[in-house]
């Protein structure tokens, strides 16, 4: 029921897709060692538009790649090596597991293995869309995540889609920016902002004392709408917008469940193992005797995210399918 | 007064020659004398991990290491002792890493061939094949940005790293790039120890050149003359900025592909074929018979890289080896982002 309706303002002028094209240009200028390299991104923009019209202001500096993602890795890793902050924009994250070899594989241990840091930013258009169907909707960031060597960035916001890339960039590691793609266009702010919180810190998205919901990325929306569809019958619901799932701000997340003993932790990849997992794991194993009830996890299904909206609409979790949950554990 | 400096100019190019020969024989010799030793230390337990030789390749390897250049990029492969020495890889170095020394490039944190010195173009592949081509496509690819020219990169694969994707891949986009890359392919007959009829259909690897628009060369890898004169000009070539450079060379793997293999199942009429041969025997009967060195002096170079490497290994054994309690067991560069270790 409100999936269709994550948090807008009426008098917004930039979305979060514009935050993340205005990141790319703020970068491209003030930073000579960046380039992006990505399919159809040059004259064309990108399937998204997220880099419309940097090429020709930038010449040589961002560039169509061949539809090889191992390539566009591998090509960042060296040109990483040599001094230069490469963005690689995957068209869909999806099309990421081509390009993992040299991720996980080369971009993640060079640092360990060698010395010299890696400093390249993967954009990858993540999470699912009604009718994008199995291969061009998936959420990526456990597997990512599972690495040792690797940031894994997942905005929530215009915000942070914005000060989280130009962070990116300067991080001397891979960084796997998860940057949403049904926010792109419904997520809306007045302004482009200043400061920021530094990554590896989670943001109280929605104070509260009955319940956490520890999430990130779009579902921190359709949590924030449950929060409010549960406050109509006085529940206080407590939203951690993790903001990157590695680092993960356990902390953030331990000081919330001290104050309202229940966590539910929703994501909308897959269920088995992955964020959701990790954040009851470290809750259950760190505090246990904080915990009032039996901690939760809420996420997507376990098949292929499916393409028709009536189907993709219950697959991932929602606000209708977190305030069930939210109910169940309040009750427990 | 015209023919004798015509002839003047022949004997330079002929001193040029051999003194470019003789380079490249000092660096394969090194590497087999270096790997020989590194053999016996894996057969008496001193090396922990596998030994893989380059027996048969040393002079594809010294040939390509000798036409690069310092500032150039190199992204060698299992085999290519010879190459990583001659791009200036010390003995002591490419011990250490053998040895797990916490002095070396490498500390411990891995091992044999993986190491490298990515900060100086010397970069450290990974297990994964054909991956390095796009990253020395990208080193290029970031020295162009920044205006550099006149610096080559190159590469090794195996015949079997042209099966993957990621050359494929790599390949491809060096070639849609123009970027100065040369990528050497040593087709030494065995993929670990696949043969050539499971591995490709073409009649020849060198075709595929011409699937990517870029210039293939067939070489015999045994011969030294044939490599040093092929891979030369591929590099030059790549200098002069004619784009990507392919040069495809078939030899014989003379030995298992690690020293934990016993190569059982190396044909017999591959061994006493033309591609059989040893490129170090060969060698020697060029430059004796070009009259550019004898075997007395040939012998005496050995002596020298014995002792080199005799020298390297008494100082790395001596040497520490990581210690798990002071390790730095933190996997990013940014320290404010580790994740800390769980207990």
């Amino acid at each position: 029921m409100f999936q269709n309706q994550p948090t807008t303002r009426a008098s917004a002028a930039i979305t979060y897709l514009e935050a993340i094209r205005a990141a790319q240009h703020k970068l491209l200028t003030d930073d000579p060692r960046v380039f992006i390299y990505g399919q159809d991104i040059a004259d064309f923009g990108g399937a998204f538009k997220a880099t419309k019209g940097l090429a020709k202001e930038f010449p040589g500096r961002v560039l169509d790649s061949p539809i090889s993602e191992d390539a566009q890795v591998g090509m960042a890793i060296g040109a990483a090596i040599e001094g230069m902050r490469p963005i690689i924009e995957m068209q869909f994250a999806d099309f990421s597991t081509c390009g993992y070899t040299q991720i996980v594989q080369h971009a993640a241990t060079l640092h360990w293995r060698t010395g010299v840091p890696c400093p390249i930013v993967i954009r990858l258009p993540s999470g699912g869309t009604a009718g994008a169907g199995p291969f061009h909707s998936q959420s990526m960031e456990a597997l990512y995540a599972h690495y040792p060597g690797i940031v894994v960035m997942t905005p929530a916001t215009v915000e942070d889609a914005y000060t989280m890339l130009l962070e990116a960039v300067e991080i001397d590691d891979p960084v796997i920016f998860c940057e949403h793609k049904y926010l792109y266009y419904h997520l809306k702010a007045d302004a482009l902002p200043t400061v920021a919180l530094p990554t590896g810190k989670a943001r109280v998205a929605r104070p509260g004392r009955d319940a956490t919901i520890a999430t990130y990325s779009a579902m921190v929306h359709e949590s924030l709408a449950c929060a409010a569809e549960l406050a109509k019958e006085g529940w206080e619901i407590e939203v951690i917008d993790l903001r990157s799932v590695k680092p993960l701000d356990t902390d953030t997340i331990l000081a919330s469940v001290s104050r309202t003993g229940r966590l539910l932790a929703v994501g909308e990849a897959f269920p088995w193992g992955g964020v959701t997992a990790e954040i009851v794991a470290r809750v259950a194993t760190e505090g246990f005797d904080l915990l009032d009830a039996p901690p939760m996890r809420l996420n997507a299904k376990d098949t292929p995210v499916p393409y028709h909206p009536n189907l993709w609409g219950t697959h991932r979790p929602t606000a209708t399918s977190i305030v069930a949950a939210m109910r169940r554990l309040l009750k427990a | 007064m015209l023919q004798a400096r015509a002839s003047q100019s022949v004997n330079a190019e002929a001193d040029e020659n051999k003194e470019r020969y003789i380079g490249v024989y000092r660096w394969m010799l090194l590497s087999r004398v270096l790997e020989e030793k590194l053999s016996s230390l894996y057969r008496g337990g001193k090396i922990t991990g596998g030994v893989f030789l380059g027996r048969g390749q040393e002079a594809l390897s010294a040939s390509l290491g000798t036409a690069l250049r310092k500032g150039d990029i190199f992204a060698p492969l299992i085999r290519d002792m010879a190459g990583r020495l001659a791009f200036g890889e010390t003995v002591l170095n490419a011990v250490r890493t053998y040895l797990g020394s916490r002095l070396g490039p490498m500390r411990g944190r891995d091992g044999n061939i993986h190491r490298g010195e990515p900060a100086r173009g010397y970069y450290a592949m990974i297990s994964h094949l054909g991956a390095m081509v796009s990253s020395v496509a990208g080193g290029l690819f970031a020295r162009r940005l920044r205006g550099e020219t006149g610096v080559v990169g190159a590469t090794c694969v195996g015949e079997g790293a042209t099966s993957t994707g990621s050359f494929h891949e790599g390949l491809n986009m060096a070639a849609v790039e123009k970027l100065p890359l040369v990528v050497i392919v040593a087709n030494n007959q065995y993929a670990y120890s696949t043969v050539n009829a499971r591995q490709y259909a073409c009649a020849d690897l060198v075709q595929r050149a011409a699937g990517y628009g870029v210039p293939g060369y067939k070489i015999d890898g045994t011969d030294p003359s044939a490599c040093i004169e092929v891979v030369h000009e591929a590099v030059a070539r790549a200098r002069a900025g004619e784009g990507p450079q392919m040069v495809v060379a078939d030899l014989l793997r003379l030995v298992g592909h690690g020293e934990h293999d016993d190569f059982n199942y190396m044909s017999h009429a591959l061994k006493v074929s033309p591609i059989g041969r040893d490129s170090l025997d060969v060698a020697r009967d060029q430059l004796t018979a070009a009259g550019w060195a004898t075997l007395a002096q040939l012998d005496a170079m050995r002596d020298q890289a014995a002792a080199e490497v005799e020298e390297a290994c008494g100082t790395a054994i001596r040497e520490p080896l990581p210690d798990p309690n002071t390790e730095d067991w933190c996997a990013i560069h940014t320290r404010r982002l580790a994740e800390g270790n769980q207990l």
